[in-house]
């Protein structure tokens, strides 16, 4: 097990590498740069901003030097918030994605499986249908639509909660986001879950649990889950990475301060080293969450084992 | 019984008298929404206005705008001009202080004025302030940083020396890249001193914390000069760039203050929120330049045609909801001491210029009967602009039975192509005032302006004039000379001025001395809570 885990992270190192050169050259195929901005500087002004990131060296040189600080673990300034070096900013803002994301994911989790269990053991009824339909609004409902939906309810209409920001991190702060957030995962998990039930009821181990006088619950919790379960964990890593590094909509929406934004600023704004951050922000998340997720595996599934 | 009973009742009735009483002595404080998270909170790197109302509530100029947008002085008590025009000589007052106690000097406002143009820093707004003497030369590294054109005379006296007589002078100190450091702050703690707990200001509040995209608190500065006619303890801004979400802050009555919303929200907000709507004039102008290097547009006749043919009074009220105002000049109205100079078509009816449109093009030898005209508009990404591309395309081939086809990028990418002298037909772009001036709109279009000038327009007579407006030092005669120069611009029409821009602000009705001002200067110092 140990050493599955140490191989594993030591083949992250070139995925990483890879991702960071791929994304250095593609960013900077990009047409303009951090400092065209909707009024264009002078050109002196913008030979000494150039000069003064470094930005005028040749593309080579740029990416060694970035690549030489990135592994010291100095990510370089932003160039748009120019009080900010990339790991600060990153770093003040990613507990805040990462709580909110923590909860979303709680909650997605919880309440998929649960609801997904119940919809597979009613299965074709009338709770049943009204589950999947419910999942599939979940689905197909963007947040953009859900945040502004729930908030003009909740906030303004019955002013229950906050219309947004992350104020002192409480539940009525952060209930309404962590709802736009966990609503779309939620519905992915239920119909998994439901999916997945469905079969691991109709096999033959479960048939012989029956057969052995267990009590349904046990049959269904137990042994049946264990089974059921494979999908949902397979989903969980690309799902976690996705929630716990924040999303630049719902965090918008909720003016919540969180690093999900800086993936959209950063683009827009060619802030090419804020760019950077996050892309290795998230990369370093999908790889460990992946990891988590096959050890996981190999602990629900008696069929794959890492030696 | 009854006695208990009206115990009760009297002490509820007494604990209201007194909480009522209370607001006297609690904390005030003003929420105000601001419309994006400061990119910098350092002098010599910001740009945009959502910084310079944080940094002029923390740091005070020689110069200031009052509530009304008028220059009053700040920092400075008061000042002389030389008979010649060139050399300003600021008195500070005695008791202005940083908020560590310690005098503001003469020598923090040179070094402010010096690390700006110092090649070094790399300030994004270094030309402001090239009015100053050999500032554009230290700039480029010509000359030394010393030969920049101020001096600390004594403590408390700054002169400041111009390159060329610049009647707008008083307006660029008030700009927040003029604003000062600190000497003593910035040089022991370098890059760190916009940092809450480091940060050392003269304005009227100071920095208390500051949570990106979350929020940044500021408290009434004790040391400020003019502290005892400072009303709100506490302001907190609230950076939310989307639009829709400030909004709903404010309905939701978490914020007093909010910077700009969707103009296709103006009449349900007036509806629900009457006076807390404000819209006023802004300094601002939305314009179609032409490239004018390539047929047809190298020819008047085509670019007076297009620009007559476009209805401006449906793009301001169909599609900007009236948060504009239609425009026939380069240069906004609302400036002090100037008449801008408009095109020779503003007051016709929009029949009539189409008929002279038409007429004009028909004469050029375009549209229906002569050469086919086929149009590219160029636009940066964003649904209003949009709309107005969608529509000026309609009317072009209304009119003219022009082929237009729409481009658009996203800012960076659109203004980085005109920059760089790419080629166009037409393309968007907007100016908003960095001090109210006229000269600061006219002077895109002079011919040696190879990064504004995007459609390179060149014009002898024009130049001339700007040039002759640099060197009069009588204001009435300066802004008849620019007049002059913007009239024709005007009947040129390199550029098609469409629509002067509003700002847009919610303002609870809790905020007391709010005045709307085409400069759009808002000081927190200038505002009080009424409960």
């Amino acid at each position: 097990m140990i050493s599955f885990v140490l191989r594993r992270l030591a083949s992250a190192v070139p995925t990483l590498f890879i991702v960071v050169t791929i994304s250095f050259f593609l960013m900077r195929f990009a047409p303009g740069g951090p400092f065209n901005l909707e009024r264009p500087l002078p050109p002196q002004t913008m030979a000494n901003l150039m000069a003064t990131y470094h930005l005028d060296q040749p593309l080579w040189n740029q990416y060694v030097a970035y690549i030489g600080n990135a592994v010291t673990g100095d990510f370089g300034p932003s160039y748009i918030y120019k009080d900010n070096t990339v790991a600060e900013l990153i770093g003040k803002g990613l507990p805040y994605s990462m709580e909110l994301g923590f909860y979303a994911l709680m909650l997605a989790l919880i309440g998929g499986v649960l609801t997904g269990t119940i919809a597979a053991l009613r299965q074709n009824s009338a709770l049943d249908f009204a589950i999947m339909s419910i999942s599939t609004i979940g689905v197909t409902v963007p947040n953009f639509v859900v945040g502004p939906v729930l908030t003009l309810i909740f906030a303004i209409t019955l002013a229950w909660v906050p219309a947004g920001s992350w104020g002192d991190g409480s539940l009525r702060f952060l209930i309404l986001p962590m709802i736009a957030l966990a609503l779309p995962q939620l519905a992915v998990f239920a119909r998994l879950t439901r999916g997945s039930m469905i079969e691991a009821l109709h096999t033959d181990h479960i048939r012989t649990a029956r057969a052995y006088g267990l009590p349904a619950r046990t049959v269904v919790i137990t042994h049946a889950m264990r089974a059921a379960m494979l999908p949902v964990v397979s989903y969980l890593a690309p799902c976690a990475a996705a929630l716990l590094t924040g999303s630049a909509v719902v965090e918008t929406i909720f003016t919540i301060p969180g690093v999900g934004r800086y993936f959209v600023l950063g683009a827009i704004n060619r802030d090419y080293t804020l760019v950077m951050g996050t892309v290795v922000l998230v990369a370093i998340f999908v790889i460990v969450f992946n990891l988590l997720v096959d050890i996981l595996y190999g602990l629900l599934d008696p069929r794959v084992r890492h030696d | 019984m009854t006695l208990a009973k009206f115990n009760l009742r009297t002490a509820i009735l007494l604990g209201s008298i007194l909480i009522g009483a209370s607001p006297a002595l609690a904390e005030t404080v003003l929420h105000r929404g601001n419309a994006g998270e400061p990119q910098t909170l350092d002098q010599a790197h910001t740009s945009i206005n959502i910084e310079e109302f944080i940094l002029k509530d923390l740091y005070e100029g020689l110069t200031i705008y009052d509530a009304s947008g008028k220059i009053v002085p700040g920092t400075a008590e008061s000042w002389d001009l030389s008979d010649d025009g060139l050399v300003y000589t600021f008195k500070l007052r005695a008791d202005a202080k940083w908020s560590d106690g310690s005098p503001v000097t003469a020598e923090d406002f040179a070094f402010s004025l010096k690390r700006v143009e110092d090649p070094k820093t790399a300030a994004g707004y270094a030309n402001i302030l090239f009015p100053i003497k050999n500032a554009e030369k230290v700039n480029k590294g010509e000359v030394p940083l010393d030969q920049l054109g101020v001096k600390a005379v004594d403590e408390k006296t700054l002169e400041i020396t111009l390159e060329r007589p610049t009647p707008f002078f008083l307006e660029l100190l008030a700009h927040q890249t003029a604003l000062p450091v600190s000497k003593a702050s910035v040089e022991k703690n370098g890059a760190d001193f916009v940092k809450p707990g480091v940060m050392v200001s003269n304005g009227a509040y100071k920095l208390v914390a500051h949570t990106p995209n979350d929020t940044l608190t500021t408290e009434k500065n004790p040391s400020y000069w003019d502290a005892a006619n400072v009303k709100i303890d506490k302001v907190i801004f609230y950076p939310i760039d989307d639009q829709a979400a400030s909004v709903r802050r404010f309905e939701a009555k978490e914020m007093d203050l909010a910077y700009n919303f969707s103009a296709d929200q103006i009449d349900r907000l007036k509806k629900a929120y009457g006076e807390q709507v404000h819209v006023s004039s802004a300094l601002a102008t939305y314009y179609y330049a032409f490239d004018t290097r390539q047929e047809p547009y190298s020819d008047v006749r085509v670019r007076r045609a297009l620009s007559m043919a476009v209805d401006r009074d449906f793009l301001a009220k169909d599609i900007y909801s009236g948060s504009q105002l239609p425009s026939y000049s380069m240069v906004p109205f609302g400036m002090a001491g100037y008449e801008p100079g408009k095109a020779d078509f503003a007051d016709m009816s929009q029949l009539d210029r189409e008929d002279e449109a038409l007429k004009l093009m028909k004469e050029a030898g375009y549209g229906e009967g002569g050469k086919p005209l086929k149009i590219e508009i160029r636009y940066n990404t964003n649904p209003n602009h949009e709309r107005v591309a969608t529509a000026v395309a309609d009317m072009w081939k209304n009119t003219f039975g022009a082929e237009v086809s729409l481009v658009n990028l996203d800012v960076s990418s659109h203004y980085a192509y005109l920059q760089e002298g790419g080629k166009f037909n037409v393309a968007r772009a907007g100016w908003t005032a960095d001090y109210a001036d006229a000269e600061n709109f006219l002077a895109l279009s002079v011919g040696s302006n190879k990064t504004f000038n995007y459609g390179h327009f060149e014009n002898a007579e024009f130049d001339g004039l700007m040039k002759k407006s640099y060197e009069e030092i009588d204001p009435t005669k300066r802004a008849k000379i620019l007049h002059d120069a913007e009239t024709l611009l005007m009947k040129e029409q390199p550029i098609a001025p469409f629509l002067s821009q509003a700002e847009l602000w919610l303002v609870s009705d809790r905020v007391k001395g709010w005045q709307d001002n085409a400069a759009n200067q808002h000081l927190s110092k200038f505002l009080s809570i009424a409960e």
